[in-house]
C-alpha cells in the first residue's frame, strides 16, 4: 500500500558522532543508518570521520574500518568484495548499489549509508530479505523440461541461444533494483520486482527450458508482472549494468504475441 | 527466527534520488490526475455554450481572470508532457530505448517537445 512517510517506530532519531584522530589529514564523514534490536529505540543515523590515508578505496572498505576500529557493533553483509555475491547491496547517498564495487571518490562531501529501501531491518544495514528470496522461488528458477535428456550427452545449446542469455544470468540477487522500484515499495506482496522478473526472463528465454506456456501464465497477472510502470529506477541503479526494464518489457512482449 | 513486528522499515522516498526518468514517471501521473480535474473546466466552457449567449459571456469573463488563466495554461502544459511521456511509452512497450545510457537523453526530449508544444499552443491561441 502507497504510504509516504515512514512508521512511528521507524523515524530516524539524531545519532553519535564518532571524530577522527587528532592529526587525520583527509578526513570523510560517512552517515550510517543504526538500529539495535534490543534496545527499544528509533533507527538513529551516526556519523563516522574516516581518515581516507588509511583507508582502502571502496566504500565497503570504510564500513570493514568502522567495524574494526571504531564500533564492533555495526551489522552489514558482505562477502566477496568483488561484486559477485551481491551482499553488501545497500543505499549510498541516495542510490543502491553494491559497497564493494563502489569507489569513495566517485562521491563528494558526506556519505550518507541507508539499509536497502522499504524494507524489514534486522540490525542496522541488514534487511530482511526472506520474502525477497520467497519471490525468487516462486518463478521456478531452474530448467524444466518434459523431454527426456539425450542419451550420451547434456542438453546442448547453439551459440546463438547463449548469447541471449547475456546481461541477464550476471544477475547476483543483490536486490538493488527491486528495492529502488516504488511499485516495489508499495506492492511487493503481489508484485514480483524487477529483479525476481529479470531471472523469470532468464528462464523463458533459455533454449533448452520447455515450460516456457506454463512459465508465461503464471507471469500473466495484475499484480506479479503488471505492476511495472517503467519507472527505470532498476535499470538506472542496477551495480552489475543490467536492464531489468527491458527484460520485464520483453516479457510483456511475449505475453502478447501468444496471443 | 521469530518475526519481530518492531522491526522498523527502512527510508525509502526519505533516502532515495529518484533519477530523471523516476521523476517524470511520477509527474505522468500526478498529471493525469490533474487533466482529469481540468476536464470539469473544459465541461463548464461546453455547458456555457449550450446555454446561451449571457452564459457565455459571463463564462468568457471568468475565463479571462487571471488565475483561470493559469489553470488553463497549466492543463495545456500538463497535456502536452502527458502526450509526449505518453509517446515514450508506446515506444518502451515496443521494447525499444531501454538503454541505460541514454534514459536521460531521451527524458529531456520529451521535455523539450512539451516546452515546444507549450510555446506553439502560446502563438496558436
Amino acid at each position: 500500500m502507497v504510504e509516504f512517510t515512514l512508521p512511528k517506530n521507524s523515524k530516524l532519531q539524531k545519532g553519535k558522532t564518532f571524530k577522527a584522530a587528532a592529526d587525520a589529514k583527509n578526513i570523510r564523514v560517512f552517515e550510517v543508518y543504526r538500529w539495535n534490536p534490543n534496545d527499544g529505540e528509533n533507527p538513529r543515523v551516526d556519523s563516522f570521520e574516516i581518515d581516507l590515508d588509511q583507508c582502502g578505496p571502496m566504500v565497503l572498505d570504510a564500513i570493514l574500518k568502522i567495524k574494526n576500529e571504531i564500533d564492533s557493533s555495526l551489522a552489514f553483509r558482505r562477502s566477496c568484495r568483488e561484486g559477485v555475491c551481491g551482499s553488501c547491496s545497500m543505499n549510498i547517498n541516495g542510490k543502491n548499489t553494491l559497497a564493494c564495487t563502489k569507489a569513495i571518490s566517485d562521491y563528494t562531501g558526506n556519505i550518507k549509508i541507508f539499509p536497502l529501501p522499504h524494507m524489514s531491518v534486522i540490525k542496522d544495514l541488514v534487511a530482511d530479505m526472506t520474502h525477497f528470496y520467497a519471490q525468487y522461488a516462486s518463478i521456478k528458477p531452474w530448467i524444466d523440461t518434459q523431454t527426456p535428456p539425450p542419451a550420451d550427452s547434456e542438453r546442448l545449446q547453439s551459440k546463438e541461444d547463449r548469447a541471449k542469455l547475456d546481461g541477464l544470468y550476471e544477475c547476483v540477487l543483490c536486490a538493488c533494483c527491486s528495492t529502488s522500484c516504488p511499485s516495489y515499495w508499495w506492492n511487493s506482496e503481489r508484485y514480483l520486482g524487477p529483479a525476481v522478473l529479470l531471472q523469470a526472463y532468464r528462464w523463458l528465454v533459455d533454449s533448452r527450458d520447455e515450460s516456457t506456456g506454463e512459465r508465461l501464465d503464471a507471469l500473466e497477472d495484475p499484480f506479479k508482472l503488471y505492476r511495472c510502470h517503467t519507472i527505470m529506477n532498476c535499470t538506472d541503479t542496477c551495480p552489475k549494468g543490467l536492464n531489468p526494464a527491458k527484460a520485464i518489457a520483453e516479457t510483456k512482449k511475449l505475453l502478447l504475441q501468444r496471443q | 527466527m521469530t518475526s519481530n513486528n518492531s522491526r522498523p522499515l527502512s527510508p525509502h522516498l526519505q533516502v532515495y534520488k529518484l533519477p530523471l526518468t523516476g521523476i517524470i514517471s511520477i509527474t505522468h501521473r500526478i498529471t493525469g490526475v490533474a487533466l482529469c480535474c481540468g476536464l470539469l473546466l473544459l465541461g463548464a466552457m461546453l455547458v456555457s455554450v449550450a446555454s446561451g449567449e449571457l452564459a457565455y459571456a459571463a463564462m468568457q469573463t471568468w475565463l479571462h481572470t487571471l488565475w483561470v488563466q493559469l489553470i488553463f495554461w497549466a492543463n495545456i502544459l500538463a497535456l502536452n508532457f502527458h502526450i509526449c511521456h505518453g509517446i515514450r511509452h508506446l515506444i518502451w512497450d515496443a521494447g525499444l530505448s531501454f538503454d541505460k545510457y541514454t534514459l536521460e537523453r531521451y527524458a529531456l526530449y520529451e521535455l523539450s517537445a512539451t516546452m515546444f508544444l507549450t510555446t506553439l499552443c502560446l502563438f496558436i491561441l
